[in-house]
């Protein structure tokens, strides 16, 4: 989990979406421009947690409730079923994106192995990079 | 103008060519100058003559959702709009002083403006070619004022560059385009371009590297030429000691490395090139005036939990935030703007295509934070009025307000505009954290006085907004591909209609035109059952 590399992980997927935009996503979105390009990089479990989750599912896993709902994660049984975590975090649904461009292997697999300890979870079985490159085809 | 000299001018040209092609080429060359196809808006819709007693119910009192109540009524329908919140204009909304505002998890703020500023936690800017809002602004009686979109004095940061010192836009985009055209014309005289260019377009290449580079008669990009775009280190003055002197262009390299590539790029964006709008007393005046003309028609606090058709109509369920009561209500149409993120949510007997376009659309997460300054420190000390200073920390940038120059008393700065991964970072701290990073790193630009005359501020992470739960739809050209014509076309009796349901993502102007083409059809439909 290099600085760098993820870094230009972001300016990468930046302008692979930029080259798409070209009739796809249709006129540029209202967006900040070129600003942010060096966020906090998360070298553990609990960091990609709180930089990346925690906006919606909330400190310690509760969730929450306005129009619709984010889940709660804490004593969540389905965190028991580790390739739907990392399905969820790579590929989303609906409220939630996915996280396939902007998280490594290695870091989908650390928080999703810090999901499946904390927050009244107990699922001690590890999770690994590897386990998430096979679900991403690598 | 020394540059226009023995050019045709654009009149001139669109004459010859009417003359020798007739208005089909006329009609072409204005297209590739840019003049015909601004935009998809021919005129609010014209429709008439709806069945007497056709009833719709529209889910949201957003833009799209007041647009379409205003069009459907005047067009004869019976209209009634479900709103969650107790507020309408949807994410055409600002925060003044005195409100209160609770976002998803409970953190609630009290924000303290003072009168008359305000925090525009989403839209911000209007961009001139948006001609379906500017129709309605007009019509509606919202005034307009100029958005300060390119302030060539703001400064632009990089850790990586400069050794973290901010530089001006000015200085950094000079620099950035008088380097390139110095090394393209030294390309040109070591025959470097010889392949690709004929000897006479190699001189007038020449010729506008010069002129556009800002290079002296030698080609060099350096002293008083440069000068008069970059700034000067002694500028012009008056009496005896009026001469300016020079100043120094910036080691390119750091230029290259300050990204400034990326903030031209940026401004060169149709949906981002001046001149740009924004209403007088914030955005919110666009929704308000948008709800005035909708007035009676909207039920306030209803929360819509399933949404169901069948052959005799539609029935939708909400429940009333105060009360918890449960009601429905029954129509003949429903034109439904709920973002996709609540949407999603929501139980409906909608087909399993619809369901699967419904869930696929993920949206952005971004944070604004307002911080009042209890002086206009930008303007007074470093001469910045309006636009954005732009830094690759999280905060994205900070942006100055477009109105009340030189005014004394408090003034409300945007202390940051997150996206990616820093929107969802500072959209995961508590408000007071929030606060406490964007001071931390938007002192960068002015770091005497951005803590000392700081007052308070307040700040909207978009996910956590309880009536949307994300900023805005974003599309790629997969979910364009599988699941953009589903999701817009209209299933039975009910047709989904917003901003999502555009081209023009995360634009009110793309709410908007969703809503016509949405309703157009509905009212086809309606005439024809
Ligand atoms: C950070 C940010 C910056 C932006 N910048 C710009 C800009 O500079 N210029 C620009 O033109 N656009 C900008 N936009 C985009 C613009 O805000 C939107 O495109 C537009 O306001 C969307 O209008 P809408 O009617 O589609 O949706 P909304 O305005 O979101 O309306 C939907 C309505 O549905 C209601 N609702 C939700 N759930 C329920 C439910 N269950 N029951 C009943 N009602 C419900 C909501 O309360 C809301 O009122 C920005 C957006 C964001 C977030
Ligand atoms: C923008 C908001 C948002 C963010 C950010 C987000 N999620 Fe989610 N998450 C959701 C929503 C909404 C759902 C429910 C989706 C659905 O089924 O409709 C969800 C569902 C999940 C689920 C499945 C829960 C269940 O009970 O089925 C897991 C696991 C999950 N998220 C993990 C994560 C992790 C890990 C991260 C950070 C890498 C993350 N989420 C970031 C909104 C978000």
């Amino acid at each position: 989990m290099h600085k760098l590399r993820t870094e230009r992980r972001w300016i990468v997927a930046a302008a692979a979406l930029a080259a798409l935009a070209v009739g796809a996503k249709g006129a540029d979105a209202d967006e900040p421009g070129p600003g942010g390009a060096r966020p906090m990089v998360p070298k553990n479990g609990a960091e990609v947690y709180e930089v990346y989750c925690q906006v919606c599912h909330m400190a310690g896993g509760k969730g929450a409730a306005g129009a619709a709902r984010f889940p709660a994660l804490a004593a969540n049984a389905r965190l028991g079923t580790a390739a739907y975590a990392i399905y969820m975090v790579d590929n989303g649904k609906a409220g939630m994106p996915g996280f396939k461009e902007a998280l490594t292997p290695a870091q989908v697999a650390e928080v999703v192995a810090y999901l499946r300890t904390h927050f009244g979870n107990a699922y001690a079985e590890p999770v690994t990079a590897s386990d998430v490159q096979a679900m991403r085809g690598q | 103008m020394e540059q226009a000299q023995g050019r045709p001018t654009r009149r001139q040209l669109m004459h010859a060519i009417g003359l020798i092609g007739g208005t089909a080429a006329v009609y072409q060359m204005m297209t590739t100058f840019g003049h015909a196809a601004e935009t998809r808006f021919d005129g609010p819709p014209q429709l008439t003559g709806a069945r007497k007693g056709a009833r719709v119910v529209v889910l949201g009192a957003g833009l799209a959702g007041m647009l379409a109540a205003y069009e459907l009524r005047k067009a004869g329908y019976q209209v009634k709009i479900l709103e969650f919140q107790q507020r309408a204009g949807g994410r055409a909304w600002s925060l003044y002083g005195g409100d209160r505002y609770t976002e998803m998890g409970g953190a609630a703020q009290d924000v303290r403006f003072a009168k008359g500023n305000y925090l525009n936690p989403g839209p911000w800017r209007i961009p001139h070619h948006h001609r379906t809002l500017l129709h309605y602004c007009k019509a509606f009686g919202v005034a307009l004022e100029p958005f300060i979109q390119l302030n060539h004095n703001a400064y632009v940061h990089s850790t990586e560059a400069f050794g973290g010192q901010p530089m001006r836009y000015r200085a950094l985009a000079a620099d950035f385009n008088g380097n390139i055209a110095e090394i393209l014309g030294k390309s040109i005289d070591q025959k470097g371009l010889d392949q690709q260019l004929t000897a006479e377009d190699l001189d007038r290449l020449k010729e506008a590297l010069r002129g556009w580079g800002l290079l002296d008669k030698d080609m060099r990009y350096r002293g008083e030429r440069a000068s008069r775009s970059r700034g000067w280190a002694l500028p012009p003055g008056g009496g005896v000691n009026g001469a300016p002197k020079p100043s120094e262009p910036y080691a390119f390299g750091e230029v290259l490395k300050s990204g400034i590539w990326a903030n031209l790029a940026f401004f060169m964006n149709h949906e981002f090139q001046t001149t740009m709008f924004q209403p007088v007393g914030g955005m919110q005046k666009i929704g308000d005036a948008f709800a005035r003309q909708v007035q009676g028609l909207v039920v306030h606090g209803a929360r819509v939990t399933r949404l169901m058709q069948d052959k005799a109509g539609v029935t939708v369920t909400y429940a009333d935030t105060l009360s918890g009561q449960v009601k429905t209500e029954a129509a003949d149409y429903c034109v439904c703007t709920i973002p996709l993120t609540v949407l999603s949510q929501i139980e409906t007997n909608l087909s399993e295509k619809m369901t699967a376009a419904i869930n696929a659309v993920p949206y952005s997460s971004s944070v604004k934070i307002g911080l009042e300054m209890r002086r206009r420190f930008w303007e007074e000390d470093q001469e910045i009025f309006g636009g954005h200073s732009f830094t690759n920390q999280e905060i994205g940038l900070i942006s100055y307000p477009n109105s009340g120059f030189f005014s004394n008393g408090p003034a409300v700065l945007l202390g940051a505009f997150a996206n990616g991964p820093g929107g969802y970072h500072l959209g995961g701290m508590s408000p007071a954290e929030r606060i406490e990073a964007a001071l931390a790193q938007g002192a960068v630009f002015h770091p005497e006085a951005y803590r000392k005359e700081f007052l308070n501020g307040a700040s909207v992470a978009w996910s956590r907004v309880p009536w949307v739960m994300g900023c805005c739809a974003r599309w790629n050209e997969e979910s364009r591909r599988d699941h953009y014509q589903t999701l817009v076309a209209m299933e039975d009796r009910i047709v989904l209609a917003g901003e999502h349901a555009s081209y023009v993502g995360c634009w009110m102007e793309g709410a908007l035109l969703s809503s016509i083409d949405a309703i157009t059809r509905l009212h086809k439909r309606a005439l024809e059952a």
